[in-house]
């Protein structure tokens, strides 16, 4: 074949070009469904929110609900746990926020109990910093729930939660 | 490939041969010739394939009696264990065969780094053995979580929580992952799912893995190339046959050892409580053949960078046909690099051993030694060697330095007599 003939597309390249094409669209139309199948399910989406009394927890204490297979921490925060979350200057913190941003009820602290490593459920009332830390890879959380210390990247995630009443909470 | 043209013996033999050669096939693996001088660290090939045949035997009879479901499976693993006829054996040989697996792989694959069974011309038969030693850490990373113990829950959410490091796109994939928002019964069943199949595509690649071994033939002790078939090789069966067999009965031995004597300590008391969401356990650490894997994770303070050399310590075994520079196969005629072979064996068996460990303190500390060495072993220490280092004299053939005593390696190695010829 000389270069003109290559260069000047003929029918037959037109064919090959467009049945290639429509091939590869089919493909793409044949797998999605066989990769987005993995994705999580109607069933799975439907139990998005759940709803927690707390009318029970007296200040100081933490509880653990389950919302979407992971645990939630609701932690009523004392006073001195409020005043020295709130006293954190943020140019300390791996992850800078505000207290007032995580807790907008300073009293109710309420977040994913999801250590951001590698997911462990951190422990209560335990490490450097008097308030999480996960045992599996030794993070350490302050009593806002900010990663401190260890190799955690980011804060423990706050959920969109509001205040049905005074006594329940409704998480998601 | 032996050249010599193969005939059956039977009409009706060859009449099938002539339409399918399965007898060609088989003559060629029964003649097949093989280094005379290969030692009982060349049994492991045949060890591994019995190993990957004993898991897929007793692993379906087990999915005969296994419920995936988050509600059932541990009652299920405990009905298999107290109720089925022989449920415990088959059970265990299971369970230690995976380990025992591992065992095998990694004298295997420290074999091959030893006598450079991965250099030219065995790259791809090298590089086919590490997807199989992934999908072997796969398939037994998703076959712990099955049982649906506290360790088969956390190991799951850890292992799956890596994926989470990708930037942007992370949580869709962990959550794509587990289908959902946790580890919960959608990735279970999955993960049985997966757990079923990639045996078969082991099984798959293991006879890439020997195709590709038979185009070039075996390494050999002293790594040299040899004519094929000569004085210098002898049949695969009997010769071959038997020597496999033999020590594949005293790995047997272990084998059994660990199934009727000790078939728990291999695992951790955790995974006979059931999974619970909302309590981790104090440590979580993965079944020992990961250990090292584990330590180089830990060893890096960031999650991302963390994960990144997690896989890279692996990658670096890929290519490490082409970071090894020396021309020299065996390292019995390569002084230095032999010490720096049990340098990395220790450096290995370390990281197993603070991956095991909790993270902090002094064990960190070591952790990211051993790290640092591990990876400046094969991307700084194995290329410059090959350039500087001096090697001894190779041997002409196996044959010529047997035939002048005993088959000892150093008898190979004192070949003084053969440097004038070279």
């Amino acid at each position: 074949m000389s270069d003109q003939e290559k260069k000047k597309p003929n029918r037959r390249d037109f064919i090959v070009t467009a049945t290639t094409a429509a091939g590869a669209v089919g493909v793409g139309a044949v797998v999605w469904p066989l990769v987005d199948q993995m994705n999580p399910d109607a069933s799975v989406k439907a139990l998005a929110s759940t709803e927690v009394d707390i009318s029970a927890v007296e200040p100081g204490q933490s509880i653990t609900v389950l919302w979407r297979g992971k645990p939630v921490f609701i932690k009523r925060r004392t006073q001195d746990e409020i005043d020295s979350a709130r006293a954190v200057d943020l140019s300390e913190l791996k992850h800078p926020e505000k207290d007032e941003d995580r807790a907008k009820n300073p009293e109710w602290l309420v977040m994913l109990g999801v250590c951001t490593h590698l997911g462990c459920v951190p422990l209560t009332d335990k490490g450097d910093y008097g308030a999480w830390f996960c045992p599996c890879h030794g993070s350490h959380y302050d009593t806002s729930g900010r990663i401190r210390k260890g190799p955690a990247p980011t804060n423990m995630e706050v959920p969109k939660y509001e205040f049905v009443n005074s006594n329940t909470i409704k998480i998601g | 490939m032996s050249d010599h043209e193969y005939t059956p013996k039977s009409r009706v033999g060859k009449w099938f041969n002539d339409r399918l050669p399965l007898l060609t096939l088989a003559n060629h693996l029964t003649d097949y010739p093989t280094p005379k001088n290969l030692n009982y660290w060349w049994t492991f090939g045949g060890i591994l394939t019995f190993c990957l045949i004993t898991q897929i035997i007793t692993g379906i009879v087990l999915g005969m009696h296994y419920v995936a479901h988050a509600d059932l499976a541990f009652q299920s693993v405990e009905h298999i264990m107290r109720d089925v006829n022989y449920g415990w054996l088959i059970r265990y040989v299971h369970a230690n065969g995976a380990s025992m697996f591992f065992l095998a792989v990694y004298i295997h694959i420290f074999r091959s780094l030893y006598y450079g069974s991965y250099k030219s011309p065995r790259e791809v038969i090298w590089i086919i053995g590490m997807l199989i030693y992934f999908l072997m850490m796969a398939t037994a990373f998703m076959g712990y979580v099955l049982p649906w113990g506290q360790m088969s829950f956390w190991g799951a959410t850890v292992i799956t929580n890596l994926f989470s490091a990708i930037p942007l796109v992370g949580e869709s994939i962990t959550n794509w992952l587990w289908g959902g928002y946790s580890v919960d019964n959608p990735t279970l069943t999955r993960f049985f799912s997966l757990h079923y199949l990639f045996p078969f595509l082991i099984l798959g690649l293991v006879v890439l893995h020997i195709w590709a071994l038979h185009v070039p033939g075996n390494n050999n002790p002293i790594g040299i190339d040899i004519k094929k078939p000569s004085k210098d090789t002898v049949p695969f069966h009997p010769y071959i046959v038997i020597k496999d067999a033999f020590a594949l009965l005293i790995f047997l031995l272990i084998f059994a050892f660990f199934v009727f004597f000790s078939p728990n300590i291999l695992g951790h008391a955790d995974n006979y409580i059931e999974a619970n969401p909302l309590v981790t356990p104090a440590h979580i650490v993965p079944e020992w053949y990961l250990l090292p894997f584990y330590a180089i994770l830990r060893s890096v303070p960031d999650k991302l960078l963390g994960v990144i050399a997690m896989f890279a310590a692996i990658f670096v075994l890929v290519i490490l046909p082409w970071l090894d520079t020396s021309k020299v196969r065996s390292t019995v005629f390569r002084p230095i690099y032999k010490q720096f072979y049990w340098f990395l064996v220790a450096d290995v068996l370390i990281l197993g051993y603070v991956g095991a460990m909790p993270a902090e303190g002094i064990y960190l500390l070591i952790a990211r030694v051993a790290t640092a060495y591990y990876f400046a072993h094969f991307l700084l220490i194995l290329p410059f060697l090959g350039f500087k280092e001096k090697t001894t004299p190779l041997p002409l053939s196996i044959t010529e330095p047997i035939l002048g005593g005993s088959p000892d390696m150093a008898m190979a190695r004192d070949n003084s007599n053969y440097k004038e010829k070279l």
